[in-house]
């Protein structure tokens, strides 16, 4: 069975000729079948607890440790993470001018799979995982995140989330920016990778109400860098009616 | 600055250009066209039309020290039935009818070069297989001439290889009668060391199609100007153009097209890739609407994409327009950067650095690569631009 295992992770980041410490301390184990929620305020380090363990260069890892399996996780480039297992859907995609997202697929897929997936079966696949989506087959053809709407890139996302079927899955904020229907239909996209039990899901969130679709095992409030509480579904209950403040030092902000 | 040249509007000299007292492409030129080198003072690097060109990386093309050395360029033409193919001397009345050169270089050429080849495709002979021209350079100087001329409502292609090393400035010139349709591919696939510099005229008969595809990968420099007028109504023209600039390379494109015509069409689009440090690449496109050139329709496009840090990009488009009564006239320029969070997305889905991009690349190329309808060239483009990639990664 599949396991993520965070330990003690400090995380720096370089600005203005400063280093600046956002992670102060993760300590989270993820196992597959298993759904987490990361709840926070702004500004908390959701993002970076999530770009850290994809490997994205801006962040530096100081202390710490992160096991896939057992396996280093730090020690492995970017496309190695993605190819042992790790997903990350992002708060903010990239636009890739010059890249239609069928050959983006397609490429990925033969990346994470090693091997080529066979043409029809694999248009069949994408077809579907579309219409599962309702995201109109002509996507396809346009440009990665080019001209996408908000959430038009967060079904793209779940798209290659459904697709890819890593074994553990970080959902940065893919609740943000949707209407109640797209919501829907985005929770229900996660939903399909989750029942296979095959998926540990980190799902990371600022409000609650993507929680009512797709249901938590544990709740984790993250505040100033470190996992400051940890619960069950109830936790999300409190947090809803009472907020970060009793997380954020002085009460401000969030 | 360089002073406003006064050069009056509507001179109709054959192949001239002729524009506004104040037109920046007028600006732009430090002597009016002229066939003699010694109507040109010698660069010195500041003047408009110079000031992207390192000059001290021209050989000597530009201040007259650079002397051919014969033999320094082997030129091969391969032609199928219903073409003549002819070398001639520099008094041939058939040189030179397509423009006239408007720099020192290209005016060093059309004043050095001792033959030069004649491409003739007879009138309404339709040709099925192109006409190949090899130009092999043999690592010395060499100056030259080239003219394609097609009869009336004669249709053919040209592959013009350009390979080896040489310090080479030529110009050529593309005559196109009523009618007649030409496709050029113009590849400079030169050694890292070469040094290509010249002009290519294309005059657009009535109702005739030209369409020229301008392909730079090697070479230490290459500076190339492809110029379009037109003879007649209802020419089109329509220039493409791809390079990929390496490292420590200088490719430079500077188009004219000259609407001095009514009716016509021209359509200009090139993009470029760079990487590397020192890798330069310069893109120019002018484009005159003249008083006379009612019913216009014109767009150009420049765009490029800048793959690694130390790459550097000047595109300058430029659309003058001295009549409103135009079907459409247009242009866009844009540089982007492949940046590190394009990397990490196509990364962080298991994708590796190389085929990400690689990925990005052939994207970016293949839209322009499909326009040019010759799929044994766009085949070998596709490699070749492969091939640029895995070299540099
Ligand atoms: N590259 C960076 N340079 C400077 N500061 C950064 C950088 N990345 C993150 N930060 C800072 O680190 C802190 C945590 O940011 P992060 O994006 O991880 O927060 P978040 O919890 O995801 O917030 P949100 O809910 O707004 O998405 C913020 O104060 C942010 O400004
Ligand atoms: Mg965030």
């Amino acid at each position: 069975m599949a396991t993520l295992e965070i330990r003690d992770l400090h995380v720096s980041v370089e600005a203005d000729n400063a280093t600046k410490e956002i992670l102060k301390g993760v300590d989270l184990t993820v196992k597959q079948g298993e759904t987490h929620a990361i709840m926070g305020p702004n500004g908390s380090g959701k993002s970076t607890l999530a770009y850290s363990l994809a490997g994205h260069p801006k962040y530096t890892i100081t202390s710490g440790s992160v096991t896939l399996d057992g396996e280093d996780v730090l020690e492995m480039t970017v496309d190695e993470r993605a190819r042992a297992g790790l997903f990350l859907a992002m708060q903010y995609p990239v636009e890739i001018p010059g890249v239609s997202v069928s050959n983006f697929l397609r490429t990925s897929a033969t990346a994470v799979r090693g091997e080529a997936p066979k043409l029809r079966t694999w248009v069949k696949e994408v077809k579907e995982t579309m219409a599962g989506l309702q995201m109109d087959p002509a996507f396809a053809e346009r440009n990665v995140n080019e001209g996408f709407s908000g959430g038009e890139k967060k079904r793209h996302e779940i798209l290659q989330l459904e697709l890819l079927k890593p074994k553990v899955a970080i959902l940065d904020e893919t609740d943000s920016g949707l209407d109640v229907d797209a919501l829907r239909i985005v929770s229900e996209g996660v939903n399909r990778v989750r029942e296979t039990g095959e998926v540990g899901t980190l799902l990371i969130t600022h409000y609650t109400r993507i929680l009512r679709y797709i249901k938590p095992d544990f709740v984790h409030v993250f505040a100033n860098g470190r996992i400051a509480e940890s619960g069950g579904a109830e936790l999300a209950d409190k947090l809803e009616n009472e907020g970060y403040e009793a997380y954020v030092k002085g009460g401000a902000s969030a | 600055m360089a002073e406003a040249q006064n050069i009056p509007a509507g001179s109709t000299t054959t192949g001239s250009i002729a524009v506004a007292a104040e037109s920046t492409v007028a600006t732009r030129m430090s002597a009016p066209p002229s066939f003699d080198v010694a109507d040109f003072p010698v660069p010195h690097g500041r003047e408009e039309e110079w000031r992207f060109t390192p000059l001290e990386r021209l050989r000597g093309l530009h201040d007259g020290t650079a002397v051919a050395t014969g033999g320094g360029v082997k030129v091969a033409i391969e032609a199928p039935e219903g073409v003549t193919v002819e070398t001639v001397g520099r008094d041939d009345s058939r040189l030179g009818r397509a423009g006239t050169p408007v720099d020192r270089v290209a005016a060093q050429a059309y004043s050095s070069f001792e033959q030069a080849s004649v491409v003739t495709v007879a009138k309404e002979a339709v040709l099925t297989e192109p006409i190949r021209i090899a130009v092999h350079g043999e690592g010395g100087v060499a100056y030259g001439h080239q003219v394609v001329e097609l009869g009336a409502f004669a249709e053919a292609v040209v592959v013009i290889d350009h390979t080896g090393d040489a310090v080479l400035a030529a110009n050529v010139d593309y005559v196109l009668g009523d009618g007649a349709k030409l496709t050029v591919v113009s590849v400079q696939d030169w050694d890292e060391t070469a040094v290509h510099v010249g002009q290519h005229n294309a005059l657009v008969g009535r109702d005739a199609s030209f369409k020229s595809i301008v392909v730079t990968f090697g070479g230490d420099l290459v500076r190339l100007h492809p110029r379009v007028n037109y003879a007649g109504t209802g020419g089109e023209a329509e220039l493409l153009g791809l390079y990929f600039t390496d490292k420590g390379q200088h490719q430079e494109h500077r188009l004219l097209v000259d609407h001095n015509t009514p009716h016509c069409k021209s359509n200009a689009a090139y993009k470029g890739a760079l990487q590397g440090e020192g890798a330069h690449a310069v893109w120019i496109g002018d484009v005159l609407i003249q008083a006379a050139a009612e019913g216009t329709d014109t767009y150009e496009m420049n765009r490029n994409l800048v793959l690694t840090d130390g790459a550097r990009v000047d595109s300058v488009p430029n659309l003058e327009i001295e009549t409103g009564e135009i079907v459409g006239a247009g242009h866009a320029s844009a540089t982007g950067r492949f940046d590190d969070e394009q990397l990490f997305y196509l990364m962080s889905r298991g994708i590796d650095a190389e085929e990400a991009r690689r990925l990005v690349v052939r994207g970016f190329f293949a839209e322009l690569v499909q326009q040019i309808g010759l799929p044994d060239v766009e085949a070998r483009l596709l490699e070749k631009i492969e091939a640029e990639l895995k070299a540099s990664v």
